[in-house]
């Protein structure tokens, strides 16, 4: 399947999920934030500021569509360092994350 | 009488002077682990096993290093917010502390010990301090095109008081003479695609740089630069395979052994190893998982290796002789570095996750000890003062 398809497919699945709202348990969460922090953070920096990859704070993700977000993080980006974390997450917890990073990432 | 008193007081004052005076010792056996979540940095010793003080206020140390004066008195620890503090580890206190930009990823010291170099991500380039006051003598930026900088990879001091150095977008090697520090100047040299990281052999000759966006390592003779970076083991590399790597091998802390390199392979379970004489690959280990250090034990008889995520809990331990892991196993939760003692019998590994550094014996593989730290990441021992690249 093409990367486009790939992420049509995706964008609406989110559009489905979002529909159901659903969030990860309190414990999942937890090991969310801890991925994103600890090993996210080996590139992009524990306090998200950044490092061999683009700082993932608020404000540089503003203007950033949050389904593209979500299928980078899903599906990785081909051509960079980015590597896809499907075997590690579901789609929605994908989404999860990036909702929780456009607003304000726990600690 | 009063001669009497004076004599006496004056003896009093002497010999609570000669009590109070510090202690005398040498700084060969002490060292540090970064902790990196709180901004503290443990200090230890390496002959009792053991902590013996704890600093605060170092700011942001995820993905902090620490590089030593050639005395091994002073620590200078580059932190990931662009912080470059002087630790002296015989009075255990911060020196002087600078924020010197706004992203860095480590620094190096140079031959002379007098100048200390921070490599940074934002804005790219490098910085050059006065190892004694910190004060910022020169600055080069990685403008690799006009207008666009790159981020710095794998900085290492090399003879001359040179520091040979990546630009991950820049896609060059680039050495940079402090002979005179606040007049340094650059050679550049075309390396490959997406460089992350760097090192220079042990004896100061090669600069070697991984390439992440094309298969191989670009190397320059640093005896004979007017050669140019050529292309070494150009099937090393992710291959054809193309696994993602969900963390960067480190190239620093790598391995010589027995006229070997052990070399982390990107995105893929082995250890590559590369005949150093003429750089070609003469074999693969397989390991279980994508390796991020490769360190051999100073006598080069064993190599360990750490791995990314989500094998991070896991060492596997190559004998040099036999070619393969002859110990495997998986001493705690995110273990993110390690430093061997400085005759190698033992090895202190930092289980991140565990809150934790482990310390084993290396040749009967068994534990001996370990010593609480709060999300610890690297371990630096003053060793490292006196290394080519350390």
């Amino acid at each position: 399947m093409s990367s486009l398809s790939n992420k049509l497919v995706f964008a609406l699945f989110l559009l489905s999920t979002a529909a159901m709202a659903s969030e990860p348990t309190p414990a999942r969460q937890k090991e969310l934030v801890h991925l994103v922090r600890q090993d996210c953070g080996s590139c992009h920096g524990m306090t998200l500021q950044g490092g061999l990859g683009p700082a993932l704070l608020p404000a540089n993700l503003r203007d950033k569509p949050a389904e593209g977000l979500a299928a980078t993080i899903y599906y990785g980006r081909p051509g960079t360092p980015m590597p896809p974390w499907q075997q590690f997450m579901s789609e929605a917890e994908a989404a999860w994350i990036v909702d929780k990073l456009m607003s304000e990432f726990p600690k | 009488m009063k001669t009497m008193r004076l004599f006496l007081c004056l003896s009093l004052a002497l010999l609570l002077n000669a009590c109070a005076g510090p202690q005398l010792r040498g700084t060969g056996d002490l060292g540090l682990v970064i902790e990196r979540a709180s901004g503290h940095v443990t200090l230890v010793n390496t002959s009792v096993r053991q902590p013996y003080a704890r600093i605060e206020g170092l700011g942001d140390l995820s993905h902090a290093s620490a590089v030593y004066s050639r005395d091994g008195r002073y620590a200078f620890i580059f932190g990931r917010d662009g912080g470059l503090t002087k630790i002296d580890l015989l009075e255990a206190k911060i020196v002087k502390r600078v924020i010197q930009s706004g992203n860095a990823i480590g620094g190096s010291i140079s031959q002379d010990g007098r100048i200390v170099v921070a490599q940074n991500y934002a804005p790219g380039g490098i910085k050059a301090f006065d190892a004694e006051t910190l004060e910022l003598l020169s600055e080069v930026p990685a403008e690799y095109a006009p207008g666009k900088f790159s981020k710095v990879v794998g900085l290492a001091d090399v003879p001359g008081n040179k520091f040979a150095y990546a630009l991950f977008e820049g896609g060059e090697i680039w050495v940079t003479d402090f002979s005179q520090p606040k007049q340094p100047t650059t050679q550049r040299y075309p390396a490959g695609k997406q460089p992350y990281d760097g090192l220079v052999t042990p004896d100061g000759r090669y600069f070697l740089a991984g390439l992440f966006g094309e298969d191989g390592v670009a190397m320059l003779d640093l005896w004979q630069p007017e050669k140019g970076a050529r292309k070494i083991l150009e099937n090393y590399g992710r291959g054809e395979e193309k696994l993602p790597v969900f963390k960067m091998p480190h190239l620093r802390g790598w391995s010589v052994a027995q006229g070997k390199a052990y070399l982390p392979a990107i995105g893929r379970h082995e250890v590559l190893v590369v005949d150093v004489a003429t750089w070609k690959e003469v074999g693969r280990i397989p390991v279980r998982g994508q390796p991020v250090f490769v360190m051999a034990r100073p006598d080069g008889r064993q190599v360990w290796v750490n791995f990314a995520f989500p094998d991070n809990g896991k060492m596997d331990v190559i004998d040099t002789l036999a070619g393969k892991v002859v110990h495997a196993f998986e001493p705690g939760k995110g273990i993110l570095h390690m430093e061997f003692a400085p005759r190698g019998e033992n090895v202190w590994l930092s289980a991140r996750d565990d809150n934790k550094v482990l310390i084993y014996n290396t040749m009967n593989f068994s534990k001996q000890g370990e010593i609480a730290a709060d999300s610890p990441s690297g371990i630096f021992f003053t060793t490292r003062a006196a290394r080519i690249g350390f």
